[in-house]
């Protein structure tokens, strides 16, 4: 795309010279816009690979293990004519963890500030740049150092430990070789990463808003995106020590995690957590401070209740560092339990808030059905089922029986995926526009919503039900009686390709022949619509000065948007965000 | 002509020019420093699960530990705290000296500064590192000793270089267990010992290269009154790397 000629002359995109120019200026720029571009390059492009190892999962899944006549069957990743029941298991390990690691520490976890918070964070404050433009550059290149280390770990053969890398299996597998210290070394490395784009983040809303626009001024998706940039900052580095205490504990031996060194297994488990669930956060704030975008703007509605949304949003921040403990409920005394238990049900508060916001700000708003208020729609359907299903896990007597099953498994990828994905597909096609100064093609775009919204949902719902019946996760076989279910699931697994398959195709068309996207295709009132699609080289011609709140559609006609369009008693039609016209100098 | 003469005479720090996307050169200095504390609060919790482990284990295997802290010697710390004490107040007054343009007095402070970084790992690695490797001891402490004496039976042991039979090879891990050891989890005591101090010492290094990087800067005159923004953040690190160690000193040495 930085070779279309049909965007506004100075755009962050224009070419400055040759491939060769392009290419350089593209690897050493410090523009948060490019780097944010980068970013959704290289997390589509892992994304893509924890997708493909997930197909082969589901694959994998399709049939049970049956021997006849002495010969495996049902086993994708057996030998032919192998014997042993347990043939392709090795390699099935090596898969499901591939897709765990990658999908939580590579995609996950950066993307959506990484992509869509470094884009937009800055142009939403009105801010020229983050505050450390050349530390952002740089989490871009520990980004990439990093992947390569889990790619090299997984070229190498790959890991069996499951993404948890859970002690004393991580400690003695994989001994003869350096796998596993290399895909751990990687966790550490993005941890990195993480640590500077939120470090970024905090100090960019500290300092670098516009004139006029105070705290309670901001869009809500800086709100969220600033508390899970504290979180991303707080709690990073407690893996950091737990993944390079592992590294020495593989390398020296150095017993802090090894029961028989007199080491404690259950110690890895608590430190992995402290980080681990606090990141859940990490990874669904953002989604939610993209739903609140895309529910306002294309519901044409102020936000209900705004400062209890900014509120719950540190909220769940604070609560999310002191319920760890409910991932190890068999391992800790049943005193500990019943704390982290109760203390799991006050995540459910300020969520619910958030729910209940979004719910009641649709009402009677004047909902405009685009590809990104389908996705909002899907998310809010999703989210809602993902966090109810979390409820009997954080309750101990219903979690003895449900833990480690596919229950859980269900539960986390609609939280996640039904989450953090589709709230990432909703951003990704609200702000295309703007980014690429492209539109797409939205008919097409919603089809394929609507596929993978019923793809999610025949492979994860059923996978409820196998739970509950006690399947447990991390198994490449299983008794006959769950095989329907798993092949509706594999099904949906399909499905779900093919619909991602056709957003990659409206992409991939909107870049090539999409029309040109106007300043401000959906009316919206936040700053980053202010500017030309695509935003110039500084964002702003004129640095803006803040006159309304974010969501003032009751009152305000949207920059760049014709006031004729908008007949809103008592608004005057130059009340726009940018202090002077929009003119290139 | 004459002003632009001057101007191209001012010293590095008078013509520095803030980034384009900051508002003012107070804005930025504010959103550096604003950013370090929050690295720095990132460092705190690094080594807070080296403590964690600590307290754990010490409550798990208190033998280990006592035996643990005992073998090694409080003299060596106690040094090495001063050396750090000492180096951070020269880091603080580098950074008046900056504020007050008082360039050469600012590059000795800075020079002190990466001096005592540097005695400092020298003594961790040559006096207490390597001789716990190699099975000597370099003692300053009469009483400990006889303390090592009781331990090894060794009833020669007296002058400053000592070599205690069976304590050789006592490298961290598995490999760490000695004849004579009364806890059989004294692995773990090293263990934490090691990574603890290991880690604290990178930090040493990572802060004298930090510290060297805006000593050859201030040469060039780049840091004065109106702009030391590289001295207050190589301090700021140097002052952490001393606070840890103030943390450290006590657990390791001193309680027993």
């Amino acid at each position: 795309m930085a070779h279309d000629t049909h965007h506004h002359e100075g755009s962050y995109l224009t070419p400055k010279g040759g491939p060769m120019t392009v290419i350089w200026d593209w690897a050493t720029t410090v523009d948060h816009k490019k780097i944010g571009v980068m970013y959704l390059f290289a997390i589509l492009f892992m994304f893509f690979l924890g997708g493909i190892s997930a197909i082969f999962v589901r694959l994998e899944l399709w049939e049970p293990t049956r021997i006849v006549e002495g010969v495996v069957q049902g086993q994708l990743f057996a030998q032919e004519g192998a014997t042993s029941i347990s043939a392709g298991n090795d390699i099935y390990n090596r898969i499901f963890t591939l897709h765990g690691a990658i999908m939580v520490f590579m995609v996950l976890v950066p993307s959506v500030p990484a992509s869509l918070g470094n884009f937009f964070l800055p142009l939403l404050i009105g801010a020229k740049d983050v505050a450390f433009p050349r530390l952002n550059l740089l989490s871009w290149y520990i980004y990439v150092l990093g992947s390569l280390f889990a790619v090299t770990a997984i070229i190498l053969g790959g890991v069996d430990t499951g993404w948890t890398f859970y002690t004393p299996y991580s400690t003695t597998t994989d001994l003869e070789y350096w796998r596993v210290a290399i895909m751990v070394l990687g966790a550490f490395i993005l941890g990195f990463s993480s640590i500077l784009t939120g470090l970024n983040f905090v100090v960019t809303v500290h300092k670098l808003r516009a004139p006029g626009m105070g705290w309670f001024d901001m869009p809500l998706f800086v709100w969220n995106i600033y508390a899970a940039s504290i979180l991303q900052v707080l709690a990073t580095p407690v893996i950091g020590i737990t993944l390079l205490l592992l590294v020495l504990e593989r390398v020296l031996r150095i017993g802090i995690f090894d029961p028989a060194l007199g080491g404690d297994p259950v110690l890895y488990q608590h430190f992995f957590w402290f980080y681990s669930h606090p990141v859940v956060y990490v990874m669904i704030l953002p989604g939610m401070a993209i739903i609140s975008e895309v529910i306002t703007t294309h519901a044409r509605k102020s936000m209900f209740g705004y400062r209890a949304m900014a509120y719950s949003g540190l909220g769940i921040a604070g609560v999310s560092f002191i319920v760890w403990g409910h991932h190890m409920f068999t391992s800790m005394s049943e005193a500990a339990s019943v704390v982290f238990s109760a203390l799991t049900f006050l995540v459910a508060i300020p969520t619910a808030v958030k729910v209940f916001n979004w719910t009641v700000t649709l009402y009677k708003g004047s909902i405009a059905v685009t590809t990104p208020m389908l996705y909002a729609l899907i998310f809010l359907f999703l989210f809602a089922i993902g966090g109810l299903t979390g409820l009997p896990l954080g309750t101990l007597a219903t979690d003895v029986h449900l833990h480690d099953s596919y229950f859980v498994v269900a539960h986390f990828h609609y939280v996640m995926m039904g989450g953090t994905l589709m709230a990432l597909m909703a951003g990704l096609h609200h702000w295309w526009p703007k980014m690429f100064g492209k539109l797409y093609n939205e008919p097409v775009a919603k089809f394929a919503a609507i596929v993978v919204f019923l793809g999610f949902n025949l492979t994860f719902f059923t996978q409820f039900f196998i739970g509950v019946q006690g399947m447990p996760r991390r198994y490449a076989s299983y008794p006959d009686a769950f095989t329907t279910l798993h092949q509706w699931s594999t099904i949906g697994s399909l499905m779900l390709l093919v619909g991602f398959l056709i957003h990659l195709f409206v992409f991939v068309h909107s870049l090539v022949a999409g029309r040109k996207a106007p300043q401000n295709p959906w009316g919206s009132l936040t700053l980053e619509w202010a500017t030309d699609s695509p935003p110039p080289e500084h964002n702003f011609h004129h640095e803006p000065l803040v006159t309304h709140g974010p969501y003032d559609y009751e009152s305000v006609v949207p920059p760049g948007m014709d006031p004729a369009d908008y007949p809103i008693p008592g608004a005057s039609p130059s009340a726009t965000v940018v202090r002077s016209p929009a003119k290139p100098d | 002509m004459s002003t632009l003469h001057s101007k191209s005479d001012a010293p590095l720090w008078q013509k520095y020019k803030h980034g384009h996307h900051w508002r003012s050169q107070s804005e930025e200095f504010d959103g550096i420093k604003l950013g370090f504390w929050l690295f720095l609060a990132t460092e705190i919790l690094l080594f807070g699960g080296i403590f964690c482990a600590y307290a754990i284990f010490r409550a798990m295997y208190p033998g280990a530990w006592l035996e643990g802290s005992q073998s090694l010697d409080w003299r060596w710390g106690s040094i090495n705290t001063v050396i750090l004490l000492l180096s951070s107040y020269t880091a603080a007054t580098a950074v008046f000296c900056a504020q007050t343009d008082r360039q050469k007095r600012l590059q000795l402070n800075l020079i002190i500064t990466i001096i005592c970084g540097g005695i400092f790992v020298a003594i961790k690695f040559l006096f207490e590192y390597t001789p716990k490797w190699s099975g000597y001891f370099f003692v300053l402490d009469p009483s400990f000793a006889s303390h090592a004496a009781e331990l090894t039976g060794n009833k020669a042991f007296f002058g400053l270089f000592q070599e205690v039979a069976g304590y050789g090879g006592k490298r961290p891990g598995e490999l760490f267990g000695y004849p004579f050891a009364t806890d059989p989890n004294i692995g773990l005591w090293w263990g934490i010992y090691y990574s603890g101090t290991a880690l604290h010492a990178l930090h040493v290094l990572v802060g004298m290269a930090l510290l060297a990087r805006v000593l050859v800067k201030s040469f060039k005159q780049t840091y004065g009154p109106t702009y030391y923004t590289g001295v207050e953040i190589a301090a700021l690190y140097w002052h952490l790397v001393d606070l840890i160690w103030i943390f450290l000193f006590p657990m390791l040495y001193l309680i027993h």
